[in-house]
């Protein structure tokens, strides 16, 4: 992308450097520029920096203190352990419909590619209703469940369920694309040469698609451990057991701890820096 | 040989059942069933009762308020997302790789720690807030809160969606529009605009389905006063806390309504852009 964008940019600049020499910048462009990149300070930059900004402002040891809350780090213990079981799990549905969806044609392939993509569409409260109808005590599975003595509903496993709903597109989204421009033409030639179908999958496909599948792990992991609408309907939020990170910065922004809410929100806010950075590798990576 | 006659049909390659399965299997139950659940559990409200809720003064509040918000954050982010792809693909200046990643902030960051930031920013003592407040400009706990949440949270839309497009624009189409004398203005009317168009409506629409939706950013920030600033999502979350399931099924139902009139536009409008990306 980033190629790209910089193979275009002579040809934005409309007359070519080489020949006339530079160009002097127009003002209109100065401008813009100069608009675009004030506007993304004050609206991106600025509301990063808050969060590190309060989180430390009353020094290291207080930052520690306050991170190192019992409740603070069970949270951020509990959000590693939902990513830790929620993306594999994603990972391999996205291969797989990924495999499905670009290596055969099947009545219903268009409309199943549409299907995949509803948990992006449906808002996460609505996600942890759904949720709560069917495993709750007032949903559908709910009265079988208690004859059981199962309970799901704010437990852990409903923070695994609900994260599963809300990810579930992320890995899928991205092989799909890749998996139809390089066509089968490699795997087809693997099995006329008798490999089967987990050797082609292994030593043909997968390094094929390998950095587009880990930069659709960092995008699904990232909305996991960030994820709050869904997460905070069927958690129940309870103290040191069932509140993720999110949830308790929720819960001590509501207790007035207003510096511990910022410091475990620099630990998301971290999180989604890196994010970012091996979004920027991996899209590198994609195109060599 | 009708498994001779399948193989064919399909390819030599393996895993058709396999993968064909776990799809089925995985989608229906992480997916497909509990939607199903709580759409039956609307249904069995029956429509009097179901038609009660949701056209109750405070629901209707909500849909005006939700809506208002999200049309307001879907047109600022419309002018910012088309000038942040303008300049990313149009010109060069320091800085630019940084600003061009950046710009996938708002994906990254969870909801409620931009909700936190921004509430801390704008309310009458923070950042920006304790200069906008004197002015008469009230963000944090009032409805323009709620639209500043919503742009931050889809900031990403439109600029990633107009930005490839604008990246593929014919530039002879446009050098020979100049050659021939056109303006700038002229080239971006009638060249540049029409190619971006369907890209730009497709990013506006999924900016303003995902504003729709927004809970995380919004609680921290709106102060969530009935009848003022409380958005669809919020009510749906107060009705559970007071155990009024019925209701919280039925707004929740309204929300899932709206986002498949919503997936179906955006798809369409899609369609439509490929369409006409392949007619170019």
């Amino acid at each position: 992308m980033q190629n790209v964008t910089n193979l275009a940019a002579p040809v934005g600049s409309l007359k070519p450097s080489s020949r006339h020499g530079k160009k002097p910048v127009r003002l209109s462009q100065r401008l813009l520029v100069i608009s675009a990149i004030l506007l993304s300070i004050l609206l991106i930059g600025v509301p990063l920096l808050v969060i590190f900004t309060y989180a430390f402002r009353e020094g290291m040891t207080v930052y520690l203190t306050q991170i190192s809350q019992p409740a603070t780090l069970h949270a951020i213990w509990l959000t590693v352990l939902t990513a830790i079981v929620v993306v594999p799990i994603n990972m391999v549905f996205g291969i797989c419909v990924a495999w499905l969806v670009t290596r055969f044609r099947f009545p219903g392939r268009g409309l199943l590619i549409t299907f995949i993509e509803i948990p992006f569409s449906v808002s996460p409260i609505v996600a942890g209703v759904t949720y709560l109808f069917l495993y709750g005590s007032q949903g559908l599975l709910g009265p079988l469940l208690e004859n059981y003595d199962i309970k799901i509903m704010f437990t852990v496993p409903a923070i695994f369920l609900v994260s599963l709903f809300v990810t579930s597109p992320f890995v899928a989204r991205e092989l799909i694309p890749l998996m139809q421009a390089q066509g089968s033409e490699d795997e087809e030639a693997a099995i006329t040469l008798g490999a089967n179908g987990l050797q082609t999958f292994f030593y043909v496909t997968l390094p094929n698609i390998r950095w587009a599948l880990l930069y659709g792990a960092v995008l699904c992991n990232a909305r996991v451990m960030g994820e709050f609408g869904a997460v905070s309907v069927v958690s129940g939020a309870i103290r040191g057991q069932t509140n993720t990170l999110p949830l308790q910065i929720e819960l001590l922004f509501n207790d007035y701890n207003v510096t511990g809410a910022f410091a475990a929100s620099s630990t998301l806010a971290l999180i989604a820096v890196v994010t970012l950075v091996l979004k920027y590798l991996l899209e590198r990576k994609q195109l060599v | 040989m009708s498994l001779f006659s399948k193989s064919s049909q399909r390819g030599i390659l393996p895993g058709f059942g396999l993968t064909l399965g776990v799809t089925l299997f995985y989608f229906t139950l992480i997916v497909a069933l509990p939607l199903l659940a709580m759409l039956y559990k609307s249904f069995n409200l029956g429509w009097a009762d179901f038609w009660s809720i949701i056209s109750s003064e405070r629901a209707v509040a909500t849909y005006r308020i939700t809506v208002s918000a999200a049309l307001l954050a879907t047109l600022l982010n419309a002018l910012f997302g088309m000038l942040l792809a303008w300049v990313l693909v149009r010109y060069e200046f320091p800085g630019k790789r940084l600003l061009d990643a950046v710009v996938d902030l708002p994906f990254a960051l969870p909801t409620a720690v931009a909700g936190l930031a921004l509430v801390t920013v704008f309310s009458a003592n923070g950042w920006f807030g304790r200069y906008l407040e004197p002015l008469g400009i009230k963000i944090a706990y009032a409805p323009l809160g709620i639209a500043l949440a919503m742009m931050f949270t889809s900031i990403p839309f439109v600029v990633r969606t107009v930005q490839p497009v604008l990246e593929d624009v014919a530039t002879d189409v446009e050098e020979a529009g100049r050659s021939l004398g056109a303006t700038n203005w002229q080239i971006f009317a009638n060249i540049i605009w029409p190619a971006i168009f369907p890209a730009f409506v497709a990013g506006c629409s999924l900016s303003f389905a995902r504003s729709l939706g927004e809970f995380g950013a919004i609680v921290f920030i709106s102060g969530n006063l009935p009848f003022e600033t409380e958005v669809m999502s919020l009510l749906v979350f107060i009705r559970l806390d007071e155990y009024d399931y019925p209701a919280a099924a039925a707004i929740a139902t309204v929300m899932l309504v709206i986002a498949f009139v919503m997936l179906f536009v955006t798809n369409s409008i899609q369609a439509w852009q490929l369409k006409y990306a392949e007619r170019n």
